[in-house]
């Protein structure tokens, strides 16, 4: 336990019951009491889901001529809305695995929603490359099987690296989500009134006891899937860095790309974690949980990762002019005053001035401003894959095929389209299952209670 | 709830701390009990040791799977590009190994996560749906929110069901209830 930080983990006075009283009450409220806001949102949600199909609908059909993209510009917004949600996924890595292998606890109350946002966002993220195929329906030829064309992937193509690198990522983010979720399914089923609940809550947990002999062999595989998921959710991103970096497109073929791709991932991944918690905590109360404390340390994460941005994007123009590359030192410039400098200038406002506000504590205990600056990083973000993937595209080596890029109305409704799947999924995931890891709040409690040498009793 | 014959799986016992628990399960083991298992709402520091488990195997299945994983993806490219599919693409080599990387290590993680998994419904011998520790109603609403138990069973051949429930009740035990099989 931290003692030197002023603000609590967890607000005083939570007993063991306590916690999982409400936390898995939420979940298991009768559907009628559903709170109203709940409703609300996730009809807004529903509502963009069918803007969503309707258009994913007409680009099945008709093709991605629908989309602004052109020649040069091959990669459009489906591939700035695939880097950009990854990226938001990794924060929740970041925070379940790289946090518990650091043993900090303030991560307890917020690993399990942001691993469902991960999850959420990765499902988002990996439709994009589909829908940007030209023809999706044979998207598995990315797949090494054995065929009658006698063909493999090209296995030395970032592209392809990538596909095993967003399918292990969903597939272990899945896994440690759920296994995680087991011991608090099983607290559902004693606490779930009706049968039905119970017999399904009861499938879910696999029939978990929470027997020492259990726990045992949960914890070693638990710290391992973290160990596993630390490096691999690096991994993600540096290959999504690398499949610029390796292109010779002015603006892209740099060095610094997978590294600078990390820490922009979890940079607006953080952010996107605090444009949804802080809302969240007030509506469902959980002001005692998810206390101030974690508002700050995510503000301040949140910074750190900014600052390492900021410095990619000074060394990508320091590179440029130090590398003498006519055509690198024409990108660069630009990017300044050329047909996107107003995007990159509000990108650089978003992702390198306004942060800077987090180094005032005042800033970071002020939940409004700080959720206002958190939405300004998304958006900053998303701007930065904008930037990256169409100015370097627009203008090439040959000034003939230069070619600008305006999004059609498909492309702006496929985006729109996603932020509602992400959030129909998360108000179904608030109001299905625990979006707070109840046994790993006990646990809290109990080194609460330990630390202050009180016996814990209930 | 009552099984023919009432036969009897054991004794549960239920403790006010994990402290407390962690003291009783080594006294119950220390009596020389061995088919004791004691049941928590989340993981307890100790009570392994007090209980006298094995550490669990899995980071041995874990590690099996990655090098699985790290081999299958490595010869699987290597095979791809040197065997099956030769392409002469400028006069580069065909075994290009450090091109095989990335996706090796992919495959290195999945496995070893696939495996722990599995492993992990091997060795806890999951899905199971029924015990016999849930026929205890008390166990029914503590067991997975607030309440510490140890159980011992009647196989074990220390086992005596006046002598065990007087031994339990002993170590300070909250309540000691049989559990029916």
């Amino acid at each position: 336990m931290e003692t030197s930080n002023e603000y609590p983990v967890l607000e005083p006075g939570q007993t063991y019951s306590s916690v999982t009283a409400q936390i898995a009450d939420i979940p298991l409220t009768e559907p009628r009491q559903t709170p109203r806001g709940w409703i609300l949102g996730f009809f807004i949600g529903l509502v963009i889901v069918m803007i969503f199909l309707y258009a994913v609908g007409n680009v099945f059909i008709r093709g991605v001529g629908l989309f602004g993209i052109n020649i040069p510009v091959g990669w459009g917004f489906d591939i700035i809305n695939f880097v950009w949600w990854i990226g938001i996924g990794h924060a929740g890595t970041l925070i379940s695995a790289i946090l518990l292998l650091l043993r900090q606890d303030w991560r307890t109350s917020i690993n399990r929603f942001a691993e469902a946002m991960t999850l959420f966002a990765v499902a988002n993220a990996a439709m994009f490359p589909i829908l940007h195929l030209g023809r999706p329906w044979i998207f598995f030829y990315l797949i090494p099987y054995p065929n009658s064309m006698g063909l493999w992937p090209q296995f030395r193509s970032p592209l392809v690296w990538d596909v095993f690198a967003i399918t292990t990522y969903a597939t272990v983010s899945f896994l440690f989500w759920y296994m995680g979720l087991v011991p608090d399914l099983a607290t559902m089923r004693d606490r779930a009134k009706k049968m039905w609940m119970k017999r399904l809550f009861g499938v879910l947990s696999f029939g978990w006891r929470s027997s020492a002999r259990h726990w045992n062999h949960f914890q070693s595989v638990y710290f391992l899937m973290a160990a596993l998921a630390t490096p691999l959710v690096l991994s993600v991103h540096s290959i999504v860095g690398m499949d610029f970096a390796y292109g010779v497109v002015p603006g892209w073929h740099s060095t610094i790309f997978p590294p600078y791709f990390v820490a922009g991932a979890v940079f607006s991944g953080f952010a996107m974690v605090l444009t949804l918690m802080i809302p969240l905590r007030k509506a469902y109360h959980l002001e005692d949980f998810i206390t101030q404390r974690h508002l700050d340390a995510m503000a301040k994460v949140m910074l750190a990762m900014g600052l390492i941005v900021g410095y990619g994007y000074l060394m990508e123009n320091f590179m440029a002019y130090y590398g003498a590359d006519p055509f690198e030192i024409f990108n660069a410039r630009d990017r300044f005053i050329g047909a996107y400098a107003p995007l990159y200038w509000t990108l650089l406002f978003c992702n390198v001035v306004v942060i800077q506000l987090l180094w005032f504590k005042s800033v970071r205990s002020n939940n409004i401003l700080l959720w206002i600056i958190a939405l300004l990083v998304n958006v900053g973000m998303w701007l930065e894959r904008f930037i990256i993937i169409v100015q370097s595209l627009s203008k090439d080596f040959i000034p003939s095929s230069w070619h600008l890029y305006s999004p059609t109305i498909w492309d702006i409704s496929v985006l729109i389209g996603t932020i509602g799947l992400f959030l129909t999924l998360i108000f179904l995931f608030i109001r299905l299952l625990p979006a707070i890891s109840i046994f790993e709040m006990r646990e809290l409690v109990h080194e609460e209670a330990e630390a202050t040498a009180q016996p814990s009793s209930d | 709830m009552n099984a023919p014959g009432n036969e009897l799986y054991g004794l549960l016992a239920k403790f006010s701390t994990p402290e407390a628990l962690v003291e009783a399960a080594r006294r119950t083991t220390r009596a020389g009990y061995r088919r004791v298992d004691a049941y928590t709402p989340f993981p307890v520091e100790g009570l392994y040791q007090a209980l006298r488990l094995r550490s669990s195997p899995l980071p041995f299945v874990i590690l099996a799977g990655g090098i699985a994983g790290a081999l299958t993806g490595f010869l699987m490219q290597t095979f791809a590009n040197v065997v099956d599919l030769p392409l002469n693409i400028g006069g580069r080599p065909l075994f290009s190994w450090p091109a095989y990387i990335p996706i090796t290590f992919e495959l290195t993680i999945l496995f070893a996560a696939g495996a722990g998994i599995l492993g992990l419904f091997y060795f806890t011998r999951f899905p199971e749906p029924y015990h016999p520790v849930f026929n205890v109603e008390d166990f029914q609403e503590h067991g997975s929110q607030d309440g510490f138990y140890l159980s011992v069973e009647a196989k074990d051949p220390r086992f005596d069901l006046v002598e065990t429930r007087k031994f339990l009740e002993d170590l300070d035990a909250v309540m000691v209830a049989e559990i029916e099989a």
